[in-house]
C-alpha cells in the first residue's frame, strides 16, 4: 500500500509548526498505524530528515502513551481503538491521511505530535487517591463486602487509560471525562466516600486551574473515548461537585 | 571465586522474616527527614516503593521515561495477582504458594525469598482494596478468584483482564498523593543513564532529561533500581517499545552481578509475527488454552497447502491433524506449562509443519468446544436435535461470554473471525526471570543499590508461575524494600547530603555525554532500529526457546561483530540537546548488545535443561528437559570484568533447600 501523509512538524512549544507532506511505500495492510510511521521514520532518517516525534510505549492499548490526531479524530477512524491499535487495512491504498497532535491549551506541543500531559498527573495529585498508608494491618480485604455492581461500576470508570482523547476531541478541551472517571471510581466504593468531598473540590479545581474548558454536554468525548468511559461519570461528578459546594462553607 | 552472601536470616523458614524485621535496625523520624532516596522506574514495584519510602519520611526522587509514571509497563498484565489468602477454601496456604512457586520455577530461585513473598502476599491484596482498586467480586460483595497454570487452587484476584493496570494506578495514585504533599520528586520523562559510585557505594545517578536532552545529577543515600525486564534484547517481544536494560545495565559495569541472565520466559499463545516491520508481539492470553486445542497438519503437503493458500485449516478432516500436545502429554494436554509448550510448538514449525507464510504458527482451535458447549447448551435449554447451525450458534455465544474480549482483540490485530477459523498463534518473549543478583534485603552487590521487581533475579527460579509477577513487583515494593532499605540507611544518619560536585559525578556525567556524542558523530548510514532487528534474530535463533552449544558460540561471534559494526555504521540524527527518541534508542540498543553477549554465555555456562532455559544436549530421548542437579543447583552470578561484557566472572551462590525435595517434573 502506498500513502499520502500531512504531518504536523513543530520543532518546540515556541515554534510556529507546519505541515509537510511524505510520501510512503511498502505499508502491508497487517501493519499498525505506528509500524507504518516507523516506516516513514527510517525513510527519514535516510533522506536525512529528522524523524518525526512521536508518543508511545506499550502498542497493545493500555498505556495510554499513544496520541495522534488522525483525520480529525483522536487515535482515527474506528472505535473503541488507540492509534497502536488501528492497522492499515482500515484505510485504502492510495489515501491521504493527516496527522497532527492532540490540541488543547493545557496539553502544549513539546514536538511535532508529541504532547505535555502532565495536567491530567497534577489532577490526580489533587486527590484521585485513598488516603492511605503501606501496612501491613489494614482490614482484610474481605472485612467490607461491596456490591457486585458497584464494584463493577467503579472498575469500568477506572478502566481509563489517561490518553487525552477526550480533551482533544471536545470542543471546549475540557478534561470532565477525565477527572469524572476518577472522581466515580471512589465515590462508588466505601474506600473512597471518607474523603470524596474534598476530592471532588480539590481535582475540579485543579483541572480549572490547568486551563481545561467547561463541559456543554456534547458527547464526543464519549464517542472517541478508546475504552468506551461514558459521561455518566461526569453527571456523577457534577452531583456529588454540587451537593458539596451547596452544603460546605 | 569470591562467596556470595545472600545474608539469609538463621532460623525456620517460616520465622526468618518475622525475625529479621524486629532484629533490623530503625531510622528515627527525624533522621529519615535528612536521608535521601532515588527510586528508578515507577512500575509497580517503583511507585509502590517511592510511595511507602516517602509515607515513612525519606526525601524520595523518582524517575520514569515515559510521559507519566502511570505508564509503565506494569499496566498491559493481563491475567491476576496471586496470594494465599485461601478465601476459597480450597487448602491453600502460605506453604502451598511457596511450594507451587519454587516447583513452577524448577527449583532455581532461594527458598528464603520465596517464603516471605507467599507471606506478604495476603497483605498486598488488603493494600490494594484499602487503596480502592477494584477487583473483581461474587454477587456476595466479597472479592472473586480464579485459577491459573501449574497449581491447583484458585488464589489469583483479577480485575477482568485489566488487574496490571488496576493496581498500577493504585500505585500510582499513592504515588501521586506523596508527590503532592512534596515527599516525592517525580522526573517523568528522564531517563538513568549512569549510575555514580562514590567510595564503593550507589551515591546517585546521572539523568537524562529527555524533552531537552540535557545531563542532570541527582544524589541520594540510597538508589532503587525497578526498571523492569530486558525481553526487549530479542526485539520482537510483549514488552513496551521503551522497556529496556539500560539503568541494569550501568549498574552491571559499576559492579552489580546479573544473575541467571539467560532464564527467559516464552509464552506460548501469542499472536505471531506478521511481517519485516512488526515492532512488538501482542499475548493472548494462558487461559484460553483451557478450552482451545492446539494443532497443525498431520502431513507435511497439507501445511506448504494451507502456507501457500490452496486450502484452509477448516478443510482437514479429524485423521488429518496432529494435536500434538494431546499426544505428547496425555496428562496434562495443551493445559502443560509454559515453557514445555512453547518448545513443542518450535519442534513442530522446525520440522516443516508450521501453518501461515513464514512457517512459524500452530492453530489454537475452538470449534470443539464450541461443538461441546452449543450441545451442553442445547440440552439445558430442551432443545431435541439441535441442527448443526443451532449448536454452532450456541457454542459460539457460550465462547463470547467466557473469553470474548480476546477473540475481539485477535480479530482487531488480524482480520479473521476466530469463531469461524482457527487461532494462529506462535511463542514470544515475555518476561525474564534472571536479573540484578540481590541478597534477601534486595540489596545488590554494590552497597546502597537495591534492585526491586522484575529488575532482580530472585523470586521465579528458571520459570515464573502465571499471575506471580504483579505479585512480586508490589511484595518488593509495598513491603519488603521498606523495612529493608532502611536497615541500610541507619548507617547513614551521619552522613549528611551527598554532594553532586564530586569527581565521581563529573565523571560519570563525561561518560554519559562522551557516549551520547559518540553516536552522533558517528559516519554511519543505517538507523539503530536495523541493528536491534539484527541482534533480535541472532538471540531468537540461538538464545531463544532451544539453546545449543555451537549455536551459542556462534551467537556470541555474531554479536561481538554486530557490535563492531554498529558503532562503525549507525546513524543517529538530530542532536544532542533536544528531544531526541533516535539518540535514547540507541543507547538502549548498544546495551542491549553487551546483555545479548553476556546471556549467551550464560546459557553456555549452564549445561542442563530446566524451566526457560533448554540445552538440546540435555534432553531425554523424548524431547523432555533433563535437569543436573548435582553441578547446577546454584544461582550464576555474573561480574563484569576487563571492560568486555564476555570476559564477565562467574559467582556461584549454591540454593540450598531445606523444606522441599528436588523432583522431576512430568506431565505425561
Amino acid at each position: 500500500m502506498k500513502f499520502t501523509l500531512n504531518v504536523w512538524r513543530q520543532n518546540g512549544p515556541q515554534d510556529k509548526g507546519r505541515m509537510e507532506t511524505y510520501q510512503v511505500d511498502q505499508v502491508s495492510d497487517d501493519m499498525s498505524f505506528l509500524e507504518m510511521i516507523d516506516v516513514l521514520n527510517e525513510q527519514l532518517i535516510h533522506q536525512n530528515i529528522d524523524p518525526v516525534v512521536f508518543d508511545h510505549d506499550c502498542r497493545e492499548g493500555i498505556c495510554g502513551m499513544c496520541s495522534m490526531f488522525i483525520n480529525g479524530e483522536a487515535h482515527g477512524p474506528g472505535r473503541g481503538v488507540t492509534t497502536c491499535q488501528l492497522h492499515m487495512r482500515e484505510f485504502s491504498d492510495g489515501d491521504t491521511i493527516t496527522i497532527e497532535p492532540f490540541r488543547a491549551k493545557a496539553f502544549p506541543i513539546i514536538k511535532d505530535l508529541m504532547v505535555d500531559r502532565s495536567a491530567f498527573d497534577r489532577i490526580i495529585q489533587a486527590g484521585g487517591f485513598v488516603s492511605v498508608n503501606t501496612s501491613g494491618n489494614l482490614p482484610d480485604a474481605n472485612a467490607t463486602r461491596i456490591e457486585k455492581s458497584h464494584a463493577d461500576a467503579a472498575f469500568d470508570a477506572a478502566t481509563c487509560i489517561g490518553c487525552g482523547a477526550c480533551v482533544a476531541t471536545c470542543k471546549n478541551a475540557s478534561a470532565m471525562l477525565f477527572t469524572s472517571a476518577k472522581v466515580s471510581q471512589f465515590a462508588l466504593l466505601p474506600q473512597g466516600q471518607v474523603e470524596a468531598s474534598e476530592r471532588v473540590l480539590h481535582m475540579v479545581n485543579q483541572m480549572d486551574l490547568e486551563g481545561f474548558g467547561n463541559c456543554t454536554n456534547t458527547g464526543a468525548c464519549e464517542v472517541e473515548c478508546p475504552k468506551g468511559i461514558s459521561i455518566e461519570n461526569i453527571a456523577r461528578m457534577n452531583r456529588e461537585y454540587l451537593s458539596v459546594s451547596l452544603t460546605t462553607k | 571465586m569470591s562467596s556470595l552472601n545472600a545474608h539469609i536470616p538463621e532460623g525456620p523458614l517460616a520465622d526468618k522474616w518475622t525475625h529479621h524485621k524486629a532484629k533490623i535496625p530503625l531510622v528515627s523520624p527525624a533522621n529519615k527527614r535528612r536521608l535521601d532516596v532515588i527510586v528508578v522506574g515507577t512500575g509497580l514495584a517503583g511507585s509502590a516503593a517511592a510511595a511507602s519510602l516517602a509515607e515513612l519520611g525519606y526525601n524520595v526522587k523518582a524517575f520514569c521515561f515515559q510521559d507519566s509514571p502511570r505508564r509503565a509497563h506494569s499496566i498491559a498484565a493481563q491475567g491476576g495477582i496471586n496470594a494465599a489468602k485461601n478465601y476459597q477454601n480450597d487448602g491453600d496456604s502460605t506453604f502451598r504458594l511457596f511450594y507451587d512457586t519454587i516447583k513452577g520455577g524448577d527449583y532455581r530461585s532461594r527458598e528464603a525469598n520465596v517464603h516471605r513473598l507467599a507471606e506478604v502476599s495476603a497483605s498486598i491484596i488488603d493494600q490494594c482494596v484499602a487503596q480502592g482498586v477494584p477487583f473483581a467480586r461474587d454477587y456476595g460483595g466479597l472479592l472473586d478468584n480464579r485459577s491459573f497454570g501449574g497449581v491447583q487452587v484458585s488464589r489469583t484476584f483479577y480485575a477482568k483482564g485489566q488487574t496490571g493496570q488496576q493496581l498500577l494506578l493504585g500505585a500510582y495514585s499513592a504515588l501521586s498523593r506523596q508527590v503532592a504533599k512534596g515527599r516525592v520528586q517525580m522526573f517523568a520523562r528522564h531517563e538513568m543513564v549512569e549510575l555514580v559510585v562514590v567510595d564503593g557505594k550507589a551515591r546517585g545517578i546521572i539523568a537524562r532529561d529527555l524533552v531537552s536532552g540535557e545531563l542532570e545529577r541527582h544524589s541520594a543515600h540510597a538508589v532503587l533500581l525497578c526498571t523492569g525486564g530486558y525481553g526487549n534484547v530479542f526485539y520482537l517481544s510483549t514488552n513496551a517499545m521503551g522497556s529496556n536494560v539500560t539503568a541494569a545495565w550501568k549498574a552491571h559495569r559499576k559492579g552489580a552481578y546479573m544473575a541467571n541472565p539467560c532464564f527467559t520466559q516464552i509464552h506460548p499463545t501469542c499472536i505471531p509475527v506478521s511481517g519485516h516491520f512488526q515492532s512488538k508481539l501482542t499475548l493472548m492470553s494462558e487461559s484460553l488454552r483451557n478450552d482451545g486445542r492446539i494443532w497443525v497438519p498431520k502431513k507435511k503437503e497439507d501445511a506448504e497447502a494451507i502456507r501457500s493458500g490452496k486450502k484452509k485449516p477448516t478443510d482437514l478432516n479429524e485423521e488429518d491433524r496432529d494435536y500434538y500436545l494431546e499426544r505428547r502429554y496425555p496428562a496434562f494436554g495443551n493445559l502443560v506449562p509454559r515453557d514445555v509448550a512453547s518448545r513443542a510448538a518450535k519442534e513442530r514449525c522446525d520440522a516443516g509443519f508450521g501453518i501461515n507464510k513464514t512457517g512459524e504458527a500452530v492453530y489454537l482451535d475452538f470449534a470443539s468446544a464450541i461443538e461441546r458447549y452449543g450441545k451442553e447448551d442445547a440440552h439445558v435449554q430442551g432443545i431435541h436435535h439441535p441442527t448443526p447451525e443451532k449448536i454452532r450458534a450456541l457454542g459460539e455465544a457460550i465462547v463470547e461470554s467466557k473469553y470474548g474480549n480476546l477473540f475481539q482483540m485477535y480479530e482487531k490485530i488480524t482480520a479473521q473471525n476466530p469463531y469461524k477459523t482457527p487461532m494462529m498463534i506462535y511463542p514470544a518473549v515475555h518476561y525474564t526471570m534472571g536479573g540484578i543478583w540481590v541478597d534477601y534485603n534486595l540489596m545488590t552487590t554494590v552497597p546502597g543499590l537495591f534492585a526491586l521487581g522484575e529488575a532482580n533475579f530472585s523470586d521465579h527460579g528458571a520459570n515464573r508461575l502465571g499471575a506471580s509477577a504483579l505479585m512480586q513487583g508490589l511484595a518488593d515494593g509495598y513491603f519488603v524494600a521498606p523495612y529493608t532499605v532502611g536497615t541500610y540507611l541507619a548507617d547513614d544518619i551521619q552522613t549528611g547530603k551527598i554532594s553532586t560536585d564530586s569527581p565521581e559525578f563529573a565523571e560519570a556525567e563525561k561518560t554519559a555525554r562522551d557516549r551520547m556524542e559518540g553516536f552522533l558523530n558517528s559516519n554511519g548510514n543505517t538507523p539503530v532500529e536495523v541493528f536491534h532487528r539484527e541482534l533480535g534474530k541472532i538471540m531468537w535463533d540461538q538464545c531463544g526457546m532451544a539453546r545449543s552449544e555451537t549455536g551459542l558460540k556462534k551467537a556470541i561471534t555474531d554479536i561481538r561483530a554486530l557490535r563492531e559494526r554498529f558503532y562503525k555504521e549507525v546513524k543517529v540524527p538530530g542532536k544532542m540537546h533536544e528531544m531526541n527518541p533516535e539518540l535514547d534508542k540507541a543507547g538502549r540498543v548498544a546495551d542491549f548488545m553487551e546483555l545479548g553477549e553476556l546471556m549467551c554465555l550464560d546459557a553456555l555456562s549452564r549445561e542442563e535443561s530446566c524451566g526457560g532455559h533448554f540445552r538440546e544436549e540435555h534432553q531425554s530421548e523424548e524431547g523432555e528437559a533433563v535437569r543436573r542437579d548435582d553441578d547446577f543447583a546454584y544461582v550464576a552470578a555474573w561480574e563484569f570484568a576487563d571492560h568486555d561484557p564476555g570476559k564477565a566472572k562467574l559467582h556461584k551462590e549454591d540454593l540450598v533447600f531445606e523444606n522441599v525435595k528436588l523432583i522431576t517434573r512430568s506431565y505425561k
